[in-house]
């Protein structure tokens, strides 16, 4: 079962990237304000009647809609219209300065850095790192002196004060292009290491530089707005920062004068950031949705719901069983609004010490219906049955503590990955105590007792140091008997194994075999194996079940399903046990049901 | 762990050198005619060159930085051009005022973004992620001078809650104190939780989705502690690295902010020394920010290892 990892990469060229901007007020509204700003700021000549710089006694502080002075006069008399218009011409040209610098600097590094050899890559990177930590805004502030007072010189330094920020996104991104195929294939095929990055790797770092520019000029908008508040830069280039200074001055008598300034500066200032924020959500939206799970379900697959055989395990009608399910359906919403299901409404018993083998390949939903019966899918997940009890327990209603704690205390569930089902920041004695505490109670001590003891349980031979270690200074089989001591801990009555061995040493997959079985037996648990391996049912399970695009194909007593497998998918997971004796001489499986192998919900 | 600090140490003591040089040239560059400046258009040129030579002008780049730079090591940052007064000696005064803002502004963005990125994150799309985006997008909106003159405003002049402007030190008052400072530091917050808590908001996100966390849930251990005790820790670097980052930012963030509430911090003397190009003063400005950064990296650093026990043991 494969978990989904967005291509960031490949999806920045898929066209519904500008329809989903499209769809966020936010962006939009952002965009239609800065370009009616911008125009403004373009026709200031023809629009303001006077001159930016112009003062006049009579306009000192002349109110809103004198007449010649639209938005009134400041404390010096000059036009506040046509200074507004001509602070948008500074604004802008600072944050096409300061971005360009900061793109200008980045970029090449940044492509050369990811391209090239660890050695150079480590000397630019320790360089601009350290770039990145100089306090900018204090050095804009002092290195005031060689600027003239030039805002344009200002923001050639800002924008190479802030060039770690694209530097850094450039590197990461070419570094996880490299590693592609197509860029083997490029290289392979003798393409120039400049054409490389040209052709094949600046388009793929496109729409991320896009974003990250997008927030740099709303950056650079507040940061020339800021220092010219402060005074510094010559007085005869109006800005946004120096009318906040003197409407600032003028607040206790003409707070309206600070409107203005401050209305401008948050659509320019802010517009360009949140459209920087729209383009990442549409960017990741974009990635999210055509993902494997929303395929539409395959019609061949509805048409093997005829032919769900008959076996024990669906049928057997005797006492009542420890789980019984009848007709489960598992769905999940879909971006377009419908209900994508999963599971098609399977049924199956498992009695008290049976031990009931859920076989099929990925996407087959064998690990949806163990996680609906563990109760651990994630929470858009619908879950729908005639029937599904536990021990009697209805598991769809009920409140939902009560059946938490049902399921800790009769569940036990043994993951597939064991190194990524332990935390890596806490030892692994700390792990099985906080899991003992919680079904269990009682002290830490008690607590760590039963951990030691259940780590020797399951074959750890130095249980002290086992519980003492931290995950990533442990063995994978070991890892896996840890997991095993933890789901056992609470004295299960189901254990619930999903492909317990598929990560592990063939050699060490015989042993938690074994352990399983011993286990199994000890306790007298049932076991319900979630595995695409029918060697691995072969060894545990007294009954099967054949699973394939979510629906039961076939099911029964192990022995009998090996002998007279009737349904084709059967015979082929039958025909994959790899053993001496046996040769693979029948057509791949997949070859078969060309269109199977995927379907899975990223888990 | 000792090799560790002192690695970082020596990092720090890398950046300091490479800034105050970078800053001593640059600013050497731009040739101020400092001795003219303090004595004016009036004085004569032996007027001017003898100043110059009192302050040590005459002599050539190289040795006016290599006399700098070894009493520097010393803690002797020199005095200033104009005022006379020794730099160490201003910054000191003037450094309870900054941090005071950029502290509080510093723990009020920890336990905001804390409160705020963890609740979103365990509900996306509820009421507290829409809060969330909400002080993102003010901040977005409003440039931190923008903000601070809107928050003086509103809680200054129209509500009279807190003194516009003015410092009381800590010794004198406390409430006055947190009262003077209070404003300025939430100023300096909001740009800064809206990038810590929209971090720790995506990597918990991304943590909730690990199979450890379903693992642990399969065991019966309370959502609270999963979110709080394993997920957090581990969301937590990335935030951290986020919030160092926020710091520089802050440090220089309220030297602006210090001029609309007319603080005396390092804000004012800087502006005044940039203006004139008082070089010892500079500098000391440079210096004592860097010092800041590097002890706020370090703390980081060593946050990180007691968080992360394989960064622990590298």
């Amino acid at each position: 079962m494969s978990v989904l990892i967005p291509d960031s990469v490949e999806n920045i060229r898929r066209p519904n990237v500008f329809r989903r901007l499209l769809g966020n007020p936010m962006a939009v509204g952002s965009m239609v304000l800065i370009a009616a700003v911008i125009v403004l700021g373009l026709l200031a000549p023809v629009l303001s009647p006077h001159s930016p710089n112009f003062s006049s006694l009579d306009a000192v502080n002349a109110p809103v809609g004198t007449p010649g002075y639209l938005l009134g006069g400041d404390s010096s008399g000059r036009d506040i219209f046509a200074r507004l218009l001509a602070s948008v011409n500074t604004a802008m040209l600072s944050a096409i300065t300061g971005v360009a610098v900061a793109l200008l600097i980045g970029i090449p590094f940044g492509l050369i850095s990811g391209y090239a050899k660890p050695r150079t890559d480590s000397v630019f990177s320790w360089v601009f790192n350290l770039l990145m930590t100089f306090p900018a805004l204090v050095l804009l502030i002092v290195a005031f002196p060689i600027t003239g007072g030039s805002y344009v010189v200002m923001m050639a330094i800002f924008g190479f004060l802030f060039s770690p920020s694209i530097f850094r996104l450039v590197r990461n991104l070419v570094v996880a292009v490299k590693r592609e195929l197509y860029i083997d294939a490029a290289r392979v095929s003798g393409l120039s290491t400049a054409r490389i990055l040209r052709r094949h790797i600046l388009p793929a770092v496109r729409g991320p530089i896009v974003i990250t520019a997008s927030f740099l000029a709303g950056v650079a908008i507040a940061v020339q707005a800021g220092l010219a508040f402060l005074g510094l830069g010559t007085n005869d280039v109006p800005s946004f920062g120096s009318m906040t200074a003197d409407a600032f001055a003028n607040l206790y008598v003409y707070p309206i004068q600070f409107l203005w300034p401050t209305i401008m500066l948050a659509i320019l200032s802010g517009g360009f950031v949140l459209i920087g924020n729209g383009l990442r959500d549409a960017l990741e939206d974009s990635s999210l949705a055509p993902t494997k799970a929303l395929r539409p379900s395959n019609p061949e697959a509805r048409h093997a719901t005829a032919r769900a055989p008959h076996g024990p395990a669906q049928t057997s009608e005797g006492p009542s069983p420890l789980l019984r399910i009848r007709n489960l359906r598992v769905s999940y919403p879909t971006t377009g609004g419908q209900m994508k299901q999963v599971v098609n409404g399977i049924s199956l018993d498992l009695n008290a010490g049976g031990v009931l083998g859920l076989i099929g390949e990925s996407g087959s939903g064998k690990t949806q219906t163990a996680f609906a019966v563990l109760g651990l899918l994630t929470q858009e997940a619908r879950v729908e049955a005639d029937e599904f009890t536990l021990d009697g327990h209805d598991l769809l209603s009920g409140d939902a503590g009560d059946l938490k704690r049902l399921r800790t205390s009769l569940l036990a569930y043994v993951p597939q990955e064991p190194m990524s089902n332990l935390a890596p920041s806490f030892t692994v004695g700390a792990q099985l105590v906080e899991g003992i505490r919680a079904t269990k109670g009682g002290t830490k001590r008690e607590a760590r007792q039963l951990a030691l003891d259940l780590l020797r349980r399951v074959g750890i031979v130095d249980p002290a140091r086992t519980y003492r270690s931290y995950p990533h200074e442990i063995s994978g089989g070991m890892a896996q008997r840890v997991l095993i001591a933890g789901a056992i801990a609470a004295g299960p009555r189901l254990l619930i194994a999903d492909e317990p061995t598929t990560a592990l040493d063939v050699t060490v997959q015989a042993e938690i075999l074994d352990l399983l079985r011993n286990l199994q037996t000890d306790l007298s648990m049932s076991v319900l194996l979630v595995t695409h391996n029918f060697g691995v049912v072969a060894d545990l399970c007294d009954e099967v079940a054949v699973m394939r695009s979510g629906e039961i194909v076939e099911a029964g007593s192990y022995r009998n399903l090996y002998r007279h497998a009737e349904h084709v998918y059967t015979k082929q997971l039958i025909g994959a046990i790899l053993d001496e004796d046996t040769y693979r001489t029948d057509p791949v499986a997949t070859s078969a049901y060309p269109d199977h192998s995927e379907g899975s919900v990223g888990r | 762990m000792i090799a560790f600090v002192l690695r970082r140490i020596a990092t720090g003591v890398v950046l300091l050198f490479v800034v105050t040089t970078l800053t001593f040239f640059t600013i050497q560059l731009a040739d101020i005619p400092v001795a003219r400046n303090i004595l004016g258009s009036s004085a004569t040129p032996e007027q001017v060159a003898a100043l110059n030579a009192q302050l040590g002008l005459d002599r050539s780049a190289l040795e006016q930085y290599w006399s700098w730079i070894t009493a520097a090591v010393r803690g002797d940052f020199g005095v200033s051009y104009f005022t006379n007064e020794p730099v160490a000696a201003a910054l000191e005064n003037r450094l309870p005022v900054t941090l005071s803002i950029v502290l509080l502004a510093l723990i009020f963005t920890v336990v905001f973004s804390l409160l705020l990125g963890v609740t979103a994150a365990s509900r996306a799309g509820g009421t507290v992620d829409r809060v969330l985006q909400a002080v993102s997008t003010v901040s977005y909106v409003f440039p931190p001078i923008i903000l601070g003159i809107l928050l003086v405003l509103v809680f200054s002049i129209t509500l009279h809650l807190v003194p516009a402007t003015g410092y009381v030190p800590i010794g004198t008052s406390f409430i006055g104190w947190f009262g003077s400072v209070l404003l300025p530091a939430v100023t300096l917050m909001f740009a800064s939780i809206a990038s810590v808590a929209g971090q720790i908001r995506g990597s918990m996100i991304d943590e909730l989705r690990r199979d450890y966390v379903r693992t642990l849930r399969s065991r019966g251990v309370p959502e609270g502690t999963i979110l709080l005790k394993y997920t957090l820790r581990n969301a937590a670097s990335p935030a951290l690295t986020t919030l160092s980052l926020q710091f520089i930012g802050m440090i220089g963030g309220a030297l602006f902010i210090e001029r609309i509430f007319a603080l005396s911090g390092f804000g004012t003397y800087s502006f005044n020394s940039a203006v004139q190009g008082d070089l010892p003063a500079i500098l000391g400005v440079v210096t004592f920010s860097v010092i800041l950064v590097v002890i706020m990296n370090l703390l980081v650093d060593l946050v990180n290892g007691w968080l992360n026990p394989k960064a622990r043991i590298q």
